[in-house]
């Protein structure tokens, strides 16, 4: 008879003792896995410091599309996406008549839009000023691409399992946009398309440091941005941007075929 | 007589069998549910490609339901908190109908999400790695925290009833046993009783910033970027008039629904049509006056990125959509002017043009602006929802509707209590901060004439 009483006397604390370790385990193992992946993600996500920049210079470019193919294989860019690309437009009516290039790309801008507005971290600014996806966390909201206003991001909408096997990082539902080829620059070579480019027209570099030929380039030559009115602060810059070229290339997006190219002739006429 | 009378109506007849056009609509609805998961797992197999979305318009219908689904949940917060604070005696045969909508639309509002995720696995993330900074995360905290709410408010008033079921006979063992678990021991002494009413004013209260920052936020998401036409401060209070809007008028569908199929003509009257009827109409002057306030502005300031958007809207791509928009609601405000002619039909026949005139507003929000970026990256074209997208988005609405019929099965769909209170002249509890909730003739009895 004396054993049940104290037994349900336990068994009452038990209860309460379950409950309260239980919420601790939780709470400890939530904590740890937290600090578990800040920290994995800390030492993944560290550089050297910098600002790192592309100068693109549209008076070399003749929009041969080298640089959107070296992208696509250097990073297995999945079929229908690109990394960069270049927008076309042409301005005038026959004889006087001249075709406009805008090699497009992300911005790795100073202010993210989609570094702001990411729930989870996935979109990321390195301290060399590189905008970078960590794809092994991104839910796929896509709401970066519904944030950033250059429209340079996509998306993994299909399953393509060789191309995951030949680029682990090219996987199903998660966002993809150039990361500058990072893993080449860790490396000290410059990114793909800037490699390729046969014109020349592509400089990237570091412009914390004055020495280097982006900041030497820049210290003596006029440059544009994009859009610079939403506060982004773009960090690729382009010598010689016409405004009414690339809002006419901006409107046309991927098309490199000459006759879908907008004229901006038409363009301005019809307003 | 007409007490006698209302006393012998009172009679809540809580279905204890289910009728065969009962079974049937549950059939129906099941098989759209089963499509819709079907279509579901084949799009989490070949992924959010069976989609119509694009790089470029990479939100669709799936966001478009969130809101919709989200903005109908507004309908438990507004006619049960509100109109019980302010004392509307009408609103107390339609409070279980209004609070069990919001639990139901909150969970398949919720649900629209995971649908949209590219990797719906790894919304565990969100949890862990959340971060304050992105309006997605104040979307969640605030919806899981409007849904706790809401159940909790479903299952107050709910207590007193499930402890006066729980003795009916015909129950099966699983409903007594459940009615007795979430009727947590109620007596129905007056001390119990003045608690619940004291819990249920204080929840009643607290429920209302929390119905309103739910929407706030769910405009932010679009309000707070710089996208042309979506970066509009009036977005909170457009979206929070919308999302009522639109609640009470499923509230307005579920009633006129449950009028007919439950018998409950004798509850639920040409009163309370009327009511809900005037309630709409204020509701709609507020949505056509920050919708003009919304497109004025753009139109008349006419910046060039913004004015292209608002011309999709107007003339181009989606005038469809717009302009259908705009005459279901133009449609659904005259009907309820003239809703004196035959209170019921026309009530219900304009929340039924308002709701789907709700659904082509959030559309007509999200869509465009991604369709039209200021900066043009690929894939370029018009979003056109694919058949999986249909097929879920109806499985969704199949579900929505499933659990209310379930729900109104098993528990009573009418707060039995709360009627019987207006009815009781000799009400004890007028005391306290509930006094103003339950004091007051009973306008219901008076009307019963």
């Amino acid at each position: 008879m004396d054993k049940p009483s104290p037994n349900r006397v336990k068994h009452s604390m038990t209860r309460r003792e379950l409950v309260q370790i239980g919420g601790a385990a939780l709470g400890v193992a939530g904590v740890g896995s937290l600090v578990h992946i800040s920290l994995a993600q800390r030492a993944s996500r560290s550089s050297p410091p910098g600002r790192m920049a592309m100068l693109i210079d549209l008076r070399k470019c003749f929009g041969c599309q080298a640089c959107s193919v070296a992208c696509k294989s250097e990073n297995g860019v999945l079929l229908g996406n690109f990394r960069t690309w270049v927008g076309q437009s042409y301005k005038g009516k026959y004889p006087r008549v001249r075709r406009h290039f805008l090699p497009r790309m992300c911005n790795h801008c100073e202010k993210p839009a989609c570094v702001k507005v990411c729930p989870v971290g996935a979109s990321y600014k390195r301290a060399d000023g590189t905008v970078l996806i960590d794809k092994n966390i991104c839910i796929g909201c896509r709401y970066c691409m519904s944030a950033c206003p250059y429209g340079v991001r996509s998306f993994a909408w299909k399953r393509l399992p060789d191309q995951e096997v030949a680029y682990p990082s090219q996987t199903l539902g998660v966002v993809d946009k150039c990361d500058l080829c990072v893993h080449r620059l860790d490396k000290g070579l410059v990114p793909s398309c800037v490699n390729t480019c046969p014109a020349g027209a592509r400089v990237v570099g570091n412009l914390n440091d004055p020495d280097s030929e982006i900041s030497r380039i820049m210290a003596d030559q006029p440059v544009q941005t994009l859009a610079p009115e939403l506060g982004t602060q773009p960090n690729v810059y382009y010598i010689g941007l016409d405004q009414d070229a690339a809002e006419a290339s901006l409107e046309s997006g991927v098309r490199m075929i000459p006759a879908q190219a907008t004229n901006v002739t038409d363009r301005l006429g019809s307003e | 007589m007409r007490e006698t009378n209302a006393e012998k109506e009172f009679a809540y007849e809580f279905p204890t069998a289910a009728g065969i056009r009962y079974r049937v609509a549950i059939g129906i609805l099941g098989v759209l549910v089963l499509a819709g998961l079907v279509a579901w797992i084949n799009q989490l197999i070949f992924g959010l490609g069976e989609t119509g979305m694009k790089n470029s318009v990479n939100w669709g219908i799936y966001m478009t339901n969130f809101v919709f689904f989200i903005g109908i949940s507004h309908a438990g917060t507004l006619i049960s908190a509100v109109l019980r604070l302010l004392n509307a005696e009408w609103r107390r045969p339609i409070t279980r109908v209004a609070e069990a909508i919001t639990v139901f639309a909150l969970l398949l509002g919720g649900f629209q999400l995971v649908l949209d995720s590219g990797r719906p696995l790894r919304l565990v993330n969100v949890f862990v790695l959340g971060r304050l900074q992105s309006p997605l995360l104040w979307d969640l905290a605030s919806v899981s925290v409007y849904f706790a709410s809401a159940c909790f408010y479903l299952l107050l008033p709910l207590i007193p009833d499930l402890g006066a079921l729980r003795n009916q006979p015909g129950l099966t063992q699983l409903q007594k046993k459940t009615y007795a678990a979430l009727s947590s021991g109620w007596n129905n002494s007056s001390r119990q009783q003045q608690r619940l009413k004291r819990v249920i004013g204080i929840m009643a209260i607290l429920i209302i910033p929390i119905m309103v920052s739910v929407h706030s936020v769910v405009s932010w998401i679009f309000g707070l970027t710089v996208r042309y036409m979506w970066h509009s401060s009036i977005f909170g209070p457009y979206f929070v008039v919308g999302a009522i809007f639109s609640g009470v008028a499923a509230v307005v569908l579920s009633v006129a629904v449950m009028r007919r199929t439950m018998r409950l003509e004798a509850h639920l009257t040409a009163l309370h049509f009327n009511k809900l009827g005037a309630l709409l109409l204020v509701m709609a002057c507020l949505w056509f006056y920050f919708t003009l306030a919304e497109y004025l502005t753009t139109g008349y300031g006419g910046m060039t990125a913004e004015l292209a958007v608002l011309k999709m809207k107007l003339s181009g791509e989606f005038a469809l959509a717009f302009w259908a928009m705009i005459l279901c609601m133009a449609s659904a405000f005259v009907l309820l002017l003239l809703r004196k002619k035959s209170v019921i039909g026309m009530t219900t026949a304009a929340s039924a043009l308002i709701v789907v005139g709700m659904w082509l507003e959030r559309f007509t929000i999200i869509v465009p602006t991604l369709t039209k970026p200021l900066e043009e990256g690929y894939n370029f074209g018009l979003y056109r929802p694919t058949l999986t997208e249909w097929v879920i988005s109806s499985g969704s609405l199949a579900g929505f509707a499933l659990l209310l019929m379930v729900f109104a099965r098993f528990f009573p769909i009418i707060s039995l209590w709360e009627i019987q209170e207006a009815k009781d002249p000799t009400r004890e509890s007028n005391i306290g901060c509930t006094a103003p909730l339950i004091s007051g003739a009973g306008e219901l009895v008076e009307t019963n004439v």
